[in-house]
């Protein structure tokens, strides 16, 4: 594999990497703060829907990434009202909303455009459109840096590189702020929090709420960076391998980054299965590239990397003892 | 200036703590009952009960995790609502629960700073938390290391943060539930020394119990509750424990257990060099030996979790072990296909374990089915050898209730929906009415009635006489020395050494649960 495409290969994993990424994020602030969220996929795709209808609308793409957030919001709100308020089991919460997502999205979009659950094709203002980061052009020349810094650093859209800063202000937010201390320990025991005198109820709804928005701008990168409209389950299973992600990660924002990053890239080889066989003389199979974040996650599951440490009062609701 | 004088002096003069007519139902049941007491400042006062006599409710009221029916409460002679933690907090008051409420993967700086924080960001509430607690450590022996996680303190340390917890809030008055039930003599003899230097420096400290010793050991007051009801509040220089128990049973308790001499028999258990892993591997039982005789109780002491759990597991067939067991001459299966609680029933030996409500019960079924759990295979419980025969189960489940006085005798009742005493004595009338060679019971009074503790010590003594042999695991050691016709401490897997009841005393036997094998000492 020559170094063009190395970097080829390196911008596509940045770009497949980062809903991947937003979704792992927002999975993270849900379970640290105990309430497990198997919604992602939903969400996002609710959000892609919403972007892509309102961005054709308006023909501004923020004010349509405001209505995915928006979307988004709705479903992880009624998410939090059922496993925070009355509760429920947040498996089955998630996986209702994942079902009303897929259906209610084609639906509206069938509704609205008559397009078959489609919404019609972006572009112009309507998309995210590549940003040529500062001195792009001009260090292209230096040797090996200048090239990775052009093709794969700069010319990417917006979100990417609100993504890639989401990392450090999550692990700044987690570790460095009251508010994280706070969030962490309700999810490792709410009790802990109640006696302290904090509200479990306030802070699990904030986590949730930080969950949607970060799904709603994943949702929002999927129609209208990734692609040019939405498409029927066009987010094609990225809320799940987010979760995959954060297990992989072990909870942590610096190792989501690493996770996310890794899934990327065995996305980014999928779609050039040319290069793989050139590079190893063996033809793997794409759907075997699809599959590797899923046997990754279960082979970190059995404990084989490092026992994985799941916030130890997710899942379950938080009714006060006695 | 004279005014103010004189509110000051009100002030000292008012009690720290006065409750007023306090009133709290859960439905039909009155848990407090028109509740009034007065707690001066500066005094540690103790509140003694049975289980669900309503002390932890009454404190619950106080900590603002309920709110009284009727009722008012004066805090430092002013009348103070307590709709929430958050108020009961500033109001000065501090709960060092019985179950801590702690955060394991959190550092002990982390857990007293949480909720208390001073800004959004974390560093200068974090600066100052630790020069409070190295301040704290010198005037009151509280001594953690700051940076360490909880999940690697031992049980003393953690109870010592949830105290530095309540400290770093300014609270002034210290309510603990139960605070030594986890604790060893010598780190229940180190809170004391802890309390005491508090309660110097002003504290006041109310201490929630059922253990006589310790009331009658650090309080000045203690007040006594009764089926939700303040039954009294006597000086503790004044009283006894047998009043006390009296009071809180409302009937004569005898507190010793009254049990003649041993007769012991033939060897009916056998254990050599017996060695069990947990489930991560790690040795817990580290080569023990030891044998009972028929008419023998043989009492393990140890801080729990020193592998007496699984030492009666493994005896109970409910965990794997190797080593050498002979159970009346033959050996019984500790790693094979027979190593299960099935063979160890049909050979003789009964297990009353220690987690009762996970091991011993199905707390969603009724008591007619946890009568005849792990007996469900006898033909009696049978018709044609094939369906079950509940009229036969029924009728031999409220024999059992009658004869070993489960209260209420109802057959069809939850099993959650019966008191910890009540549990027990279910699980000891299915296992001793099996008339077993060897009872294997681990701690049979946790969390049950002085009333009930009294009939279970009773019928384990009744076995023993009857010729059995007793195998009892228990973290009580009062409970050990009045029951047990031997004593063996365990330590870190091994067996400390062996005591004889009448001539040991707690400190030694303190020192063996602590690891210290100093022979003199004996």
């Amino acid at each position: 594999m020559d170094y063009a495409t190395l970097l080829q290969i390196l911008d596509s994993t940045l770009r497949l990497a980062t809903p991947l990424l937003l979704a792992c994020l927002a999975g993270l602030y849900s379970e640290r703060s105990g309430i497990f969220d198997i919604g992602l996929e939903g969400k996002m795709l609710v959000a892609a829907m919403a972007t892509g209808a309102v961005a054709f609308y308006s023909g501004n793409v923020w004010i349509g990434a405001l209505a995915g957030i928006g979307a988004s919001m709705i479903l992880a709100l009624v998410h939090g009202l059922a496993s925070i308020t009355f509760r429920g089991n947040q498996l089955i919460s998630g996986v209702a909303l994942n079902f009303v997502a897929s259906g209610i999205t084609v639906l509206i979009a069938q509704a609205m455009f008559g397009q078959g659950g489609r919404t019609p094709p972006l572009d112009g203002a309507a998309r995210f459109n590549p940003i040529t980061l500062p001195f792009a052009d001009s260090l292209a020349s230096v040797p090996f840096v200048g090239p990775l810094y052009r093709e794969v650093i700069s010319g990417h859209t917006a979100l990417v590189y609100v993504a890639l800063a989401a990392v450090p202000l999550t692990w700044w937010l987690l570790y460095r702020t009251r508010y994280g201390l706070r969030l962490r320990a309700v999810g490792e025991n709410p009790a802990s929090v109640d006696t302290a005198g904090v509200s479990v109820t306030r802070l699990r709804y904030s986590a949730v709420a930080i969950t949607g928005i970060l799904c709603g701008l994943a949702g929002a990168y999927m129609a209208a960076g990734l692609q040019a409209g939405f498409g029927r389950e066009m987010t094609a299973g990225r809320g799940y391998i987010a979760l995959a992600a954060l297990i992989f990660a072990n909870w942590l924002p610096w190792r989501a980054l690493g996770a996310t990053m890794l899934f990327g890239f065995l996305q980014a080889l999928a779609l050039r299965p040319d290069v793989i066989e050139r590079t190893i003389h063996v033809s793997i199979p794409v759907p075997a590239l699809d599959a590797m974040p899923y046997v990754l996650t279960i082979i970190v599951l059995f404990g084989f990397v490092g026992k994985p440490q799941p916030p130890r009062a997710g899942g379950e609701p938080y009714i006060k003892e006695r | 200036m004279q005014g103010e004088t004189t509110t000051g002096r009100q002030e000292t003069a008012a009690p720290a703590i006065e409750l007023r007519g306090i009133s709290k139902a859960f439905g039909s049941v009155q848990a407090n009952k028109d509740i009034s007491i007065k707690v001066a400042r500066g005094t540690i006062h103790g509140i003694i009960g049975e289980n669900g006599a309503g002390k932890s409710t009454l404190m619950s009221i106080l900590y603002g995790f309920y709110r009284a029916d009727a009722g008012e409460i004066l805090i430092h002679g002013t009348p103070t609502q307590i709709p929430d933690s958050q108020a009961a907090i500033r109001a000065g008051i501090g709960m060092v629960f019985q179950h801590f409420k702690l955060v394991n993967t959190f550092t002990v700086l982390e857990n007293v700073i949480l909720g208390a924080e001073d800004g959004p960001l974390l560093r200068p509430s974090l600066a100052k938390a630790r020069k409070l607690l190295g301040d704290l450590a010198r005037d009151y022996e509280l001594d953690v290391d700051p940076d360490a996680l909880v999940e690697d303190l031992s049980v003393g340390h953690q109870q010592r943060v949830e105290i530095l917890k309540a400290l770093y809030r300014q609270a002034d008055i210290l309510i603990l539930d139960e605070p030594t039930g986890v604790l060893t003599p010598d780190e229940a003899d180190h809170l004391f020394r802890i309390l005491r230097g508090l309660k110097e420096q002003g504290k006041t400290i109310i201490i929630i119990t059922h253990k006589l010793r310790e009331i009658m050991e650090i309080t000045d007051t203690v007040s006594v509750m009764r089926r939700g009801q303040m039954t009294a509040t006597v000086k503790t220089a004044g009283t006894s424990p047998e009043e006390l128990a009296e009071l809180m049973v409302g009937r004569k308790v005898l507190l010793d257990v009254a049990k003649g001499p041993a007769n012991p028999g033939r060897t009916i258990l056998e254990v050599r060099d017996l060695r069990v892993r947990d489930e991560n591997g790690v040795e817990r039982v580290k080569g023990i030996d030891l044998h009972i005789r028929a008419g023998e109780i043989l009492g393990i002491a140890g801080v729990a979790g020193n592998g007496q759990s699984e030492l009666i597991k493994v005896l109970g067939g409910i965990k794997k072990g190797t080593g050498s067991v002979l159970l009346n001459g033959a050996p019984l299966d500790l790693s094979g296909r027979a190593a299960d609680a099935e063979s160890r029933r049909e050979k003789g030996v009964a297990h009353v374990p220690e987690d009762r409500q996970h091991l011993g019960m199905i707390l969603d079924f009724t008591a007619w089915e946890n009568l005849a759990f792990g007996y469900q295979g006898d033909p009696a419980y049978h018709r044609n050898g094939f369906l079950m025969d509940n009229d036969a189960m029924m009728k031999d489940a409220l024999g059992k209730m009658e004869r070993f006085d489960v209260r209420p005798p109802i057959p069809t009742l939850q099993g959650k929906s019966f008191s910890g005493g009540n549990q027990q004595k279910i699980i000891l009338a299915r296992e001793l009415e099996r008339n077993p060679d060897l009872l294997l019971v681990g701690q049979p009074t946790r969390g049950v009635d002085i009333g009930a503790i009294e009939f279970i010590h009773k019928r384990i003594v009744e076995l023993r006489d009857a010729g059995k042999a007793v195998l009892l695991v228990s973290v009580e050691l009062d409970e050990i020395l009045s029951m047990s016709d031997r004593i063996a401490v365990m330590f870190d897997g091994r067996i400390m050494g062996e005591r004889d009841p009448d001539q040991t005393n707690e400190r030694e036997l303190g020192l063996l649960m602590a690891g210290v094998t100093n022979e003199t000492a004996a």
